[in-house]
């Protein structure tokens, strides 16, 4: 499954643990939500980055006291129909200021990339190869945005009142 | 009228070309049915019976006539020469094929109308009072706000991929006419004691499976926080709707089994964390929408003009006066209502050429503007009195002109088993039926204001839940069998109504309903007491021993 940073196809450096993987000596390894509160110390203090799964299901607060730790946090969208890691996206680049590494996984199909980066997605395991092969152009497909979201862009209604206020000056 | 400027124009065909691209990968199998399906259900297309359905918004019912032009272009071009109006005040369309849709929707946005969110889980058409901006009495021009709330819900980030579908409805006068009691959210506007605009915030209403009256869950929300309000309803819905049962996943379902204490409590401590955001309204944003909603500059006219004098002594004209024309905020103006329930035909249709016709008409008597109303019927929102009698005698020959509007023969349909691939039973034969069993003008104004109902299935499309009288088809046994209830309204009063017996089956519908009236007119005190006053008073006791009693 490609995984798309920094709008391009990357090299993926973490390793999937499931609950009850052995944990490896060295490297950067993403950790489920539940396990890594179980370990999170000595998963921290290893050599390799860690990031968390955190699954759609569970309070993203719970997860304020490590985001200046974990490299990345990956949320999971089990279908594409189930939109419950936009809201904890939003949450965590918004509320909680999280800056580090927000991958969107699980059925991450190309329909979707506009509103994961609106959200504050930045990285995508892509399900289909031609998906991913397609994100930069995807992620221009829209100029225009009503909401206003932590990815900075400016809203229709803010865009508006330049506009007006440029006009007044010019004439 | 609302007129798009090049942001909003830009967004519509962005959107568009997106999904000519979806069709694409569709038709050339890149996408799968189940992941297309999504994305055309956000578009407002659904598989039907025999072929794709196309729901295009029209939202807040406000319509210029170049649109409705326009729709009866998509009409004529790539349909079968008709449109159905929805209780949403939408329009469908319902025999489009799916290679051609993207040109339809091309069309549709040179003159600024989208089918944006008129189906799927996410924030569908803004809906409002078909008289918002010329109704006496109301406080401010809803449609504002809607417009405001529009822009807002369309292409959420956030709320694209709701646990179901959600529906937002505003109205700024006392009577309501946009059954906000019967939305996800409904918007009663309202002044503070400063003079300030601000909302009633009501949750949790819908009908299908499981019937619910809206809650109040905020007295007063100032205007200036109506978007960071609803985007903290919304947050709390997306994050604890359920998602394990499609027929408990509407955020009335949340509500109740929360209570709407605890559900508030949730949603205040939300809004909170973003009441002093981007989400914030300035005065100024709102009145730059304000200015592009254009007002007609009406003369000073007469209250009695004596074009209308005169037409007084034809009693048809007379007949529809009475019925189809309401009182304008303007002194010389009237707001025309205009049935598309037409004797015999199916309820909320109308036909490319009728669209066409109605929007010259429009141009020559109403300021270029027509609405579309939650009943599934259209109106002429600012038309000279002088000038009604002419209208009436283009309406006729139109077939336009059916004198029943807010009548028994007035009724609300879903297109049930002869489209729909969700019904279990048909909706259109019924209403066709009952319409030729009223069919006489003067029976059916002796019995006066009665609104019926019909859905095809539990679903409730056709909102049988608040009719006056509502019929709920379903199948039993390979058989479909109508259920009916009685003293729900859509109002201000919303009120569900109540089952008067077994089950009937199809043929016995007309019959059982004949009772229903018969047993009304026996029962009413004085003829000004409305078939909903009587069931108030009597409950539905007397009316079911009357219906009953020789079946």
């Amino acid at each position: 499954m490609p995984l798309v940073n920094g709008g391009k196809i990357a090299d993926d450096s973490f390793v999937k643990l499931a609950v009850d993987t052995p944990l490896p000596e060295g490297g950067d390894i993403l950790v489920p939500a539940e396990r890594f509160l179980g370990e999170a110390d000595a998963l921290l203090e290893r050599a390799g980055k860690v990031g968390v799964i955190w699954p759609n299901n569970r309070d993203i607060a719970e997860l304020v006291p490590y985001l200046g730790k974990v490299a990345v946090v990956a949320l999971v969208f089990p279908t594409f129909r189930d939109g419950r890691a936009y809201s904890q996206a939003r949450l965590l680049r918004e509320r909680y200021n999280y800056r580090g590494e927000l991958r969107a996984t699980g059925q991450v199909l190309r329909d979707q990339f506009v509103f994961m980066l609106r959200a504050g997605f930045d990285s995508f395991e892509v399900k289909k190869q031609a998906d991913a092969e397609a994100f930069m152009q995807t992620a221009k497909r829209y100029s225009v945005f009503y909401q206003p979201t932590g990815d900075g862009r400016i809203t229709a209604l803010h865009r508006r009142m330049q506009l007006r206020h440029s006009e007044g000056v010019g004439t | 009228m609302y007129a798009y400027d090049e942001i909003d124009r830009t967004l519509v065909n962005e959107r568009v070309s997106e999904f000519r691209d979806q069709v694409k990968r569709r038709l050339s199998g890149e996408l799968t049915e189940d992941e297309f399906k999504i994305l055309r259900l956000q578009n407002g297309v659904y598989l039907q019976l025999h072929a794709y359905m196309f729901r295009v918004a029209i939202p807040y019912g406000t319509l210029a006539t170049n649109q409705l032009r326009a729709l009866a272009h998509v009409a004529r071009k790539y349909d079968r020469g008709y449109g159905h109006f929805t209780t949403r005040q939408n329009i469908q369309f319902n025999w489009i094929k799916l290679a051609e849709l993207p040109d339809a929707l091309e069309d549709l946005a040179k003159v600024g109308i989208h089918a944006m969110q008129t189906s799927g889980n996410n924030m569908r058409n803004v809906t409002s009072d078909q008289w918002a901006g010329v109704a006496p009495g109301e406080i401010e021009d809803p449609r504002i706000w809607s417009e405001l709330i529009r822009q807002h819900t369309t292409l959420h980030p956030e709320f694209s991929f709701l646990p179901r579908k959600f529906k937002i409805a505003i109205t700024a006068s006392d009577h309501d006419r946009a059954a906000i009691k019967i939305h996800d959210i409904g918007l009663r506007l309202i002044k503070n004691e400063k003079g300030e605009t601000g909302f009633e915030v009501l949750v949790g209403g819908g009908l299908g499976r499981t019937p619910f009256i809206a809650k109040t869950i905020k007295h007063f929300v100032h205007g200036r926080d109506i978007l960071s309000y609803i985007e903290a309803i919304l947050r709390v819905y997306n994050q604890y709707g359920r998602r394990d049962n499609i027929y408990k996943a509407r955020i009335k379902i949340l509500v109740h089994e929360l209570g709407i204490e605890k559900f508030s409590r949730e949603v205040e401590e939300e809004w909170q964390h973003i009441r002093n955001s981007s989400l914030q309204i300035d005065d100024e944003v709102i009145e730059d929408i304000r200015s592009r909603f254009t007002y007609p500059s009406y003369e000073k006219l007469p209250l009695m003009p004596d074009e209308l004098r005169q037409a007084a002594a034809d009693p048809d004209f007379e007949a529809w006066r009475k019925n189809s024309v309401a009182p304008h905020k303007v002194q010389g103006y009237s707001i025309v209502t205009i049935s598309l329930k037409p004797i015999g035909a199916p309820p909320g249709d109308a036909t490319a050429e009728q669209m066409d016709a109605l929007a010259d008409l429009a141009d020559k008597y109403s300021f270029g503007e027509i609405r579309v109303g939650h009943e599934q019927n259209l109106a002429l929102p600012h038309v000279a009195k002088r000038d009604l009698p002419a209208l009436w005698k283009a309406l006729d020959k139109l077939g336009l002109a059916t004198p029943n509007v807010n009548l028994i023969t007035d009724i609300i349909a879903c297109p049930g088993l002869d489209y729909c691939s969700l019904a279990n039973a048909r909706s259109i034969p019924i209403a066709q039926e009952l319409t030729r069993r009223f069919a006489n003008h003067e029976l059916a104004n002796l019995i006066g204001r009665l609104h019926i109902n019909i859905s095809g299935c539990i679903n409730a499309c056709g909102h049988h839940h608040v009719g006056h009288i509502g019929i709920l088809g379903v199948e039993k046994n390979g058989e479909e069998v109508y259920q009916i209830t009685i003293g729900g309204r859509a109002d201000e009063n919303a009120t569900l109504g109540t089952l008067i017996g077994p089950g009937v089956k199809f043929d016995e519908v007309a019959d059982v309903i004949e009772d229903v009236v018969e047993a009304y007119l026996a029962l009413r005190e004085r003829p000004e007491e409305l078939f909903m006053d009587t069931v108030k008073r009597l409950g539905v006791e007397p009316f079911k021993e009357r219906v009953y009693a020789t079946r």
